[in-house]
């Protein structure tokens, strides 16, 4: 974890795909997130002058949109959907059991060893398979908190 | 692929692509939706093609090359819509429907079906006794009208070929070649086609507020922002038939005066991205998109942008500001988004759906249009059945068709035989219906008189075991969540109204919280600034309007009528049913279960965490869950 975030050669691959206009902020934040699962502060002084604009004005889109992190994220991210089909198909029982089984809450939702991220997500538009969770965005459909801990276990087992 | 340098260059690739569709009569179509994708539709593709190679079956994954009529079709198409049942694959001619095939299952398929043309019929769809072999028979399917999702699940969704097959950019043909902007326009108003993104706002007068701008740069902006939970109509489009959608784009780009087009989607749909951008990609090799298109002086091109999950960014001025690069907070309106809209320039921005109805309206006119549906909203929507329905998946209907049709008819009622309580519509700026609405025509104004809003086409149907008053916090705090910030109404406003609503579904509601709820949603929606926050509040005035008795119960009660609220629920055991087995209070995780063997044990409900697993490991059924009274009292309940 001692290694600097801060990849010039690599922040420039992802601008130039996405253009350095102001308006390629969200792109490249995310092409940022893609490469190391979340936005280490460490690029944003080194973005914002290549786009010509301030720290800030990055920093406020960056904690607007719910997809970026300035947290690492775990290797598997679970994401449990509580859209409403989800909701009233009884999702929240298979997130407390997650939540139990990893040790985690909403306010720590990474574990320490940095293998898991449990997380929610307002609809993932897979409605007809409700409830559903995703792992890296593979959808696993019809869940149950027993399926939910299977998954986990069998996530656990493939390291 | 060929390069189409003029009109008769594309109707010759066109009438060449149905000719060698045409000729391809033996079809597999594997639905590659993301449901059926998580069921392993991709496996099983792959495995059907491997196995008939390795039978020595030819076969053709295009129309690109010049294919024999002998050749087996394999397309990868979008969404069936019967979800459910995934993974879904039709084999024509036959047009047999297959329900949740398994990659063992393809072995099968390819000796008895393809080879031999039997049907297997432990694979077809069974409901009440019946059998369906065909997905036309199939009662979810053929009480639908299906217009824009005519070729969603029957067209491969990742070529442009099949799209041109089925007669594909033929109205963009006619509006480039045979009409004027002003004509475009006026059909689309004759037209009458409303907004399919929620408010139903006349599409044909958008376009001519944009058209009619001085300014020489306009932008065209497709919302594919489906934010709402519980809806993927647009989803299904982005991902079944993106050209249907695009066309209605390029369309709109020429009736406009747009040279430079986005299609925003939400990053939650990472398929629906990878098919538009295969689309593009193809419509720019074949000179359908890009500069000086088809020879003329027309040009359009277009970018995708992914939202990076931001409910708010569904309204027009914040998805403008997230195409901006900016945090996507809406503006105050006017100016007009048509006038002054991305980067300030005049915009016009439509939903998937709106565009995706645009070919039809050109290409058969105005008149066939309006055959489907009231005068005033004409045509058909698409909606999302989800929830405690028998069959979830998209469907689509003429406006106007009845609730009970949709549920009953469609939808095939209740899951698990039980009673229909409500149904959610519009998602968390909608309200709820009641069974005294089922006979209430599913339509933009009618909706609007009884509370709620047709909204983008999620309904959410939920069965007498969902709590109303849970449900209105959901949605709270999905909107409490989602607010931008900006206007402090609905950034405060939103934070109190869940919290009241916590404490009522804790058990902890007040004597004149209902009062203060009604207070509240009456300036939050006329101080907030954009659609996000003016009808947030929605949820919580229908649920209050239609069940207000639920509201008392919580709050005076401290009674969950349809025992959902776990604080409000108690866990006892029965002393005249109890044994004393000891069984339920080894399996209890809080140790809150005591007694001594052979006599009745008792449940300490300070400790008790209402997990229910007691009520299941006893044999004897001495243990109940319920609203305090009747759980505290099951003998006293009997009489």
């Amino acid at each position: 974890m001692s290694k600097s975030k801060l990849e010039p050669n690599v922040l420039e691959e992802i601008m130039a795909k996405t253009g350095t206009a102001e308006s390629s902020v969200i792109a490249i934040l995310q092409g940022v997130q893609e490469h190391y699962r979340y936005l280490p502060r460490e690029v944003f002084g080194y973005i914002a002058a290549r786009l010509g604009i301030g720290v800030a004005r990055l920093y406020s889109v960056a904690t607007f949109y719910e997809n970026f992190s300035l947290e690492p994220k775990g290797r598997y991210v679970l994401r449990v959907c509580d859209g409403t089909a989800c909701h009233v198909r009884k999702s929240i029982p298979i997130l407390t059991r997650l939540r139990a089984e990893l040790g985690l809450s909403e306010a720590t939702p990474t574990t320490e060893d940095l293998r898991f991220t449990l997380e929610t997500v307002s609809c993932l538009g897979a409605c007809g398979l409700a409830p559903v969770l995703t792992v890296n965005d593979k959808v696993y459909p019809a869940m149950t908190p027993e399926k939910a801990s299977e998954l986990l276990s069998s996530l656990k087992e493939e390291e | 692929m060929e390069r189409l340098t003029d009109r008769a260059a594309l109707g010759a690739y066109r009438e060449r692509c149905k000719q060698r569709g045409g000729l391809l009569k033996r079809q597999i179509l594997v639905c590659c939706g993301t449901g059926c994708m998580s069921g392993g539709s991709l496996d099983v593709y792959d495995r059907l093609k491997r196995v008939l190679e390795d039978k020595n079956l030819p076969v053709a994954v295009n129309l690109e090359l010049e294919p024999h009529g002998d050749m087996i079709h394999m397309k990868k198409c979008g969404c069936h819509g019967f979800c459910e049942m995934g993974v879904l694959i039709r084999i024509e001619p036959q047009g047999f429907l297959y329900t949740k095939v398994k990659v063992e299952d393809v072995e099968e398929i390819v000796e008895k079906t393809i080879i031999a043309g039997e049907h297997i019929e432990r694979l077809a769809y069974k409901t009440g006794g019946e059998t369906y072999k065909k997905q036309d028979e199939i009662p979810f399917y053929r009480r639908q009208t299906r217009s824009v999702l005519e070729h969603c699940g029957h067209i491969d969704a990742t070529t442009i070929e099949d799209y041109l097959a089925v007669g594909g950019y033929t109205a963009f043909e006619k509006a480039l070649f045979e009409m004027t902007p002003e004509g475009i326009i006026a059909e689309l108003t004759a037209a009458n086609l409303r907004g399919r993104g929620g408010a139903g706002f006349p599409a044909g007068r958008k376009w001519a507020t944009v058209r009619a701008q001085a300014e020489p740069q306009k932008y065209i902006v497709c919302n594919g922002d489906e934010g709402d939970p519980g809806a993927f109509m647009d989803r299904s489009v982005m991902e079944g038939d993106p050209h249907r959608m695009i066309e209605g784009m390029l369309i709109g780009a020429l009736a406009t005066g747009a040279d430079s087009g986005y299609i925003y989607v939400r990053a939650e749909y990472p398929l629906a991205v990878s098919r538009l951008e295969g689309a593009i990609r193809d419509l720019e090799k074949t000179g359908l998109l890009g500069e000086r298109i088809l020879g003329t002086d027309f040009s359009l091109n277009l970018k995708i942008n992914r939202g990076a999950g931001a409910f708010v960014c569904g309204e027009g001025s914040a998805l403008n500001a997230s195409i901006e690069g900016k945090r996507g907070m809406p503006k105050v309106s006017p100016p007009l988004y048509a006038e002054r809209g991305l980067f300030d320039k005049p915009t016009l921005l439509n939903n998937v759906e709106t565009f995706a109805n645009v070919p039809r309206v050109i290409e058969k006119g105005a008149g066939e249009f309006l055959k489907v549906g009231p005068a005033v909203s004409p045509g058909t929507k698409a909606f999302a059945l989800t929830g405690n329905i028998a069959n979830t998946g998209l469907i689509e209907v003429p406006m106007g068709t009845p609730l009970r049709n949709v549920i009953f008819d469609i939808g095939g009622g209740m899951r698990d035989g039980k009673d229909f309580k409500a149904v959610q519509i519009g998602g968390p700026s909608g309200g709820c219906l009641t069974p005294k609405h089922l006979d209430l025509p599913l339509d933009f104004d009618s909706l609007k008189k009884a509370g709620a809003m047709i909204g983008s086409g999620g309904l959410v149907v939920m069965d007498s075991d969902t709590c109303m008053v849970e449900v209105a916090r959901f949605f709270m705090n999905f909107t409490q969540n989602e607010s931008c910030g900006k206007c402090v109404p609905c950034r405060e406003g939103t934070r109190r109204m869940r919290d009241i609503l916590e404490r009522i579904v804790a058990g902890e509601g007040e004597d004149g919280d209902i009062e203060l709820l009604l207070e509240l949603s009456d300036t939050i929606s006329a101080t907030a600034l954009c659609g996000l926050g003016k009808t947030a509040v929605q949820p919580v005035l229908s649920t209050i309007t239609y069940f207000r008795e639920e509201y008392e119960a919580h709050i005076y009660d401290k009674r969950c009528p349809a025992g959902v609220c776990t604080k409000l629920k108690t866990i006892a055991i029965d002393p005249i049913k109890c044994r004393g087995c000891t069984k339920c209070s080894k399996v209890c995780p809080v140790e809150a279960i005591s007694g001594v063997v052979k006599t009745p044990f008792v449940i300490d409900s300070a400790k008790c965490i209402k997990c229910g697993a007691c009520i299941e490991t006893c044999p004897f059924g001495a243990i109940l869950m319920g609203s305090p009274e009747t759980a505290t009292n099951p003998v006293e309940d009997m009489q």
